[in-house]
């Protein structure tokens, strides 16, 4: 029987189609993801990566909820005018923790991989509420309400625990003084503030907008934005260890 | 179906009608009880609209005769055309909606000030909504409204179920309506073309099941022994999309009463998931399905068979073979393992070549009849959309080789890319397949104007032709400074200079964009005259056959 003879047979019947189309569609798929859960190499050792602080995790959903990922990617490439221009090329472990990942694919703005550390608070307030202030030629959005808007305290604590069951790696303690930490981080003179640092080392604890009475949006996504690239210890990482 | 002549409740009826019930009083609760204004919104959007499909479902019953439409009339099909006019004018709608948000997202990247400094109308959350439009809303609502004519047709066989048709047809809509106003209001997973959050996506999936069933249903009905080409394809994209849609969208809801949840997948992982599901989505959703709409709509319009039948065996399953490889591509040079972009790059390559097996199918099928396209602007529109089909998938190939991906990805060139695919290639084979559709399902002889179509195909044609090319020049341009070095070895441009470049090309986008827009009201109001002023057809036996409705 010739091949266009035998193709016949799915042309006659829907239910062999289907099948076939699901097992044609199966394999690439396959080969491609499954690896990537089970080879070591996919993400490499590093010191220094922890879960997000409460705050920084609110402004995490900040971010994602504004949209702030389709003008900012957050993966610098190992090409050499990105890493002279960002810094270290990114690696898989920097966002093992992200849920869902903000790599991103257009760059109107510039990568944010890095960009904790390169401004002060004040600045990022100023730029948030108004690009233009500071860059005149700038095309971002301005997001004036953010500093306007108290930031949502309940549920902090189901948010912490729903990354657990995704993979993120919260422990008990951490889990339970998520409402306090939340706080403690906006806010400096806090007695929370050192146990805060305690369960996430590195974590800046300062009073992000410069409002000392409120806990708003605005401190949450400066909190974020200031902690973007400054986990990972490079200079405790062994780039030939790690070749993949 | 039944023969009673006492008048019944089918078990369609009265269980949905039930079901809507429960649904209505849950999504009360929901609103009662719910953690967030957009979750809240949501719930009271979802209890209106059970509500009214609990009367839609009560009036129809009573509005109908006892027995339910039949299967044929004096032996030939009783075609069930509401559901497809339904969808028709939903595509022509959501499009004209989403082609005009793109052209405010692109007024913003030339202008921010018309973000307006307000959350819902900044550029983050209208983008989205653009993409959704014009992929799911204005695509999904033409595929839909094409896969429920062809089906019937090219199986002589009315739609499989009574209810079950507007169902999916209504209740994708509604889902289009609830991913729409969730942007608006910031409810976002962020993975891009799979943005809304789970209650949406699970809504989705009951949807997209019932799809498969119908159109499933429908073929096993069919009279003719062969499944025709188109439906194939149609096939392919549904059932894909259904398994796309499922593994890249499971994600833990923090509370059942709230909007927010957090994807299953992390990291690299949800990376690879994400594009495997997105090139996929413009290879199934984008490609498979038009595909099939050039293989039902260039022979019937152009009244010549396909060039080749054998052609289209290897072609169709060469591309859903190799596509699902290709996502990688989208994550060349990032922390994705090495090995896994060089195959996304290897089948992104092979790709080439069953995507020109589709080209030169579609455009060869006119052999013998290349004289049409100077009279029918509509096999114009649809030739053309080939061609542009043909070029985009040469781009795509080229830009999946990773030195030029290093230079291209980031940059306005991909949006040069995606749109040439969008605007030429969805946006044309859609406009003919529905100046094809209009006539034949309100049996109407022509058209009310061929020459508005006319207008419309070049207006649109050069508004497509401003965009890309500026697109293509920004993006070079934006590439090539990136990356560019003075003589003593330093970056020559900071990264707002290379904003700055880019404005004169957004301007120039936004007018080609206002001439697709543009296009796309000519066509709305052709086809509103022609529902309205057109000449009914009547020597066909269609007519006939149309059901009350
Ligand atoms: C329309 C695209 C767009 C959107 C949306 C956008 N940005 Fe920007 N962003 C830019 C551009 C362009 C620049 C460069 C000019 C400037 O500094 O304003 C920039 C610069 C930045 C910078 C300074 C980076 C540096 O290294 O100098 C930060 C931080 C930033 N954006 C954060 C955000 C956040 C947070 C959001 C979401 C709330 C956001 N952006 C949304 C376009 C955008
Ligand atoms: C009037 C017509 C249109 C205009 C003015 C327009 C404009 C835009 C703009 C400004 C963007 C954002 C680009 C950026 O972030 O830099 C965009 C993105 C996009 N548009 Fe359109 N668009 C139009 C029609 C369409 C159509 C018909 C489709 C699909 C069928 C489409 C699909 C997309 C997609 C998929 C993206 C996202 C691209 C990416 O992420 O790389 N657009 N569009
Ligand atoms: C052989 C076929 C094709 C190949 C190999 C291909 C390849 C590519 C590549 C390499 C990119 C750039 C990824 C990046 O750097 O981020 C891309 C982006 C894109 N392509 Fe294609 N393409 C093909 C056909 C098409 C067609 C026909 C369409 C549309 C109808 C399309 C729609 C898109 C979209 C929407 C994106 C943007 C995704 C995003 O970043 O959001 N592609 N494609």
């Amino acid at each position: 029987m010739s091949f266009w003879k035998r193709h016949q047979i799915v042309e006659k019947n829907s239910i062999l189609l289907i099948i076939g189309i699901l097992l044609v569609i199966a394999v690439g798929g396959f080969v491609e993801i499954t690896p990537l859960f089970y080879l070591k190499s996919t993400i490499e050792k590093v010191d220094g990566m922890r879960p997000y602080t409460p705050l920084e995790l609110a402004g995490r959903n900040i971010y994602v909820r504004e949209g702030c990922y389709l003008c900012h990617s957050q993966m610098i490439r190992p090409l050499r005018d990105e890493i002279e221009r960002y810094g270290h090329y990114s690696l898989a472990a920097e966002s093992m923790f992200d849920h869902p990942f903000q790599w991103g694919s257009k760059r109107t703005g510039p990568d944010l991989a890095r960009v904790g550390g390169k401004y002060s608070d004040e600045w990022h307030v100023t730029h948030l509420v108004n690009p233009r202030a500071i860059v005149p030629q700038s095309v971002m959005p301005g997001y004036p309400f953010l500093a306007e808007t108290d930031l949502e305290v309940t549920g902090v604590v189901e948010h912490l625990s729903t990354s657990r069951v995704v993979g993120v790696p919260y422990s008990d303690e951490q889990i339970a003084n998520a409402a306090a930490d939340l706080k403690a981080q906006a806010d400096p003179d806090s007695d929370g503030a050192d146990a805060l640092q305690k369960r996430y080392p590195k974590a800046v604890v300062r009073n992000f907008d410069g409002k000392a009475q409120r806990l708003t949006e605005m401190d949450a996504l400066v909190a974020y934005l200031q902690m973007l690239g400054t986990l990972v210890d490079f200079k405790l990482y062994n780039e030939k260890a790690n070749l993949r | 179906m039944s023969d009673h002549s006492i008048k019944q409740m089918t078990p369609a009826e009265s269980g949905l009608s039930i079901l809507f019930a429960i649904l209505a009083f849950l999504s009360l609760v929901g609103a009662a009880l719910g953690k967030d204004q957009a979750y809240i919104f949501h719930a009271y959007l979802a209890c209106a609209a059970s509500v009214a499909a609990v009367f839609a479902i009560g009036n129809r019953y009573f509005a109908r005769p006892a027995k339910l439409p039949v299967q044929e009339i004096d032996g030939r099909p009783n075609y069930n055309f509401g559901p497809v006019k339904f969808a028709t004018v939903a595509a022509v709608f959501w499009g004209i909606a989403g082609f005009t948000v793109g052209l405010v997202i692109a007024l913003q990247l030339a202008y921010p000030v018309l973000n307006l400094d307000l959350p819902w109308t900044t550029f983050g959350r209208l983008r989205p909504l653009h993409t959704s439009a014009v992929i799911f809303a204005f695509g999904g609502n033409v595929l839909i409204a094409t896969s429920f004519y062809v089906v019937q047709r090219t199986c002589r066989a009315r739609l499989a179920g009574d209810l079950a048709p507007w169902f999916v047809v209504l209740g994708y809509n509604f889902f289009i309506v609830i991913a729409g106003t969730g942007y608006l209001l910031g409810v976002t997973q962020s993975k891009e073309y799979a943005e809304p959050e789970w209650y949406a996506d699970l809504w989705l999936t009951i949807v997209w099941v019932m799809y498969l069933l119908v159109f499933l249903g429908t073929i096993l009905k069919r009279k003719e022994p062969h499944i025709f080409v188109a439906n194939w394809f149609y096939l392919a994209f549904i059932v894909t999309i259904a398994v796309l849609h499922l593994g890249n969208n499971p994600a833990l809801p923090v509370s059942i009463l709230g909007s927010k949840s957090y994807v299953a997948w992390g990291g690299v992982q949800d990376a690879m998931f994400q594009w495997w599901y997105g090139h996929n989505a413009v290879g199934f959703f984008l490609t498979a399905g038009f595909l099939a709409i050039m293989y039902y709509f260039i022979p019937k319009r152009a009244e010549r068979p396909i060039y080749s039948y054998r052609l289209s065996i290897i072609h169709f399953w060469a591309l859903i073979f190799l596509y699902i490889w290709a996502g990688p591509h989208h994550l060349h040079y990032t922390a994705l393992p090495d090995w896994t972009q060089t195959l996304g790059m290897t089948f992104s390559i092979m790709l080439w070549m069953p995507s020109w097996g589709g080209m030169i199918n579609g455009l060869m099928t006119l052999s013998g009849a290349w004289d049409k396209l100077r009279t029918d602007p509509v096999l114009r529109m649809m030739v053309v959309s080939v061609a542009f089909y043909g070029m985009s998938t040469f781009e795509g190939p080229m830009m999946s080789i990773k030195v030029v991906n290093s230079l291209s990805h980031y940059t306005d060139w991909t949006i040069g890319h995606v749109h040439s695919g969008a605007l030429g290639w969805v946006g044309f084979v859609s406009f003919g397949a529905i100046y094809c559709l209009v006539p034949w399902l309100w049996n109407r002889k022509q058209l009310y104007s061929l020459r508005l179509v006319n207008w419309h195909f070049w207006i649109a044609t050069i508004g497509i032709v401003l965009y890309i090319s500026a697109m293509w020049v920004s993006g070079i341009l934006q590439g090539l400074m990136w990356r560019a070095y003075t003589s003593l070895g330093f970056l020559e441009y900071s990264f707002i200079e290379t904003v700055e470049a880019m404005h004169p090309f957004y301007i120039i986008r936004a007018a080609g964009g206002s001439l697709f827009l543009v296009g796309a009201l000519i066509m709305a109001y052709n086809l509103w005259m022609t529902i309205r002023v057109g000449e009914v057809e009547e020597t066909l036996p269609r007519a006939a056959l149309q059901p009350a409705e």
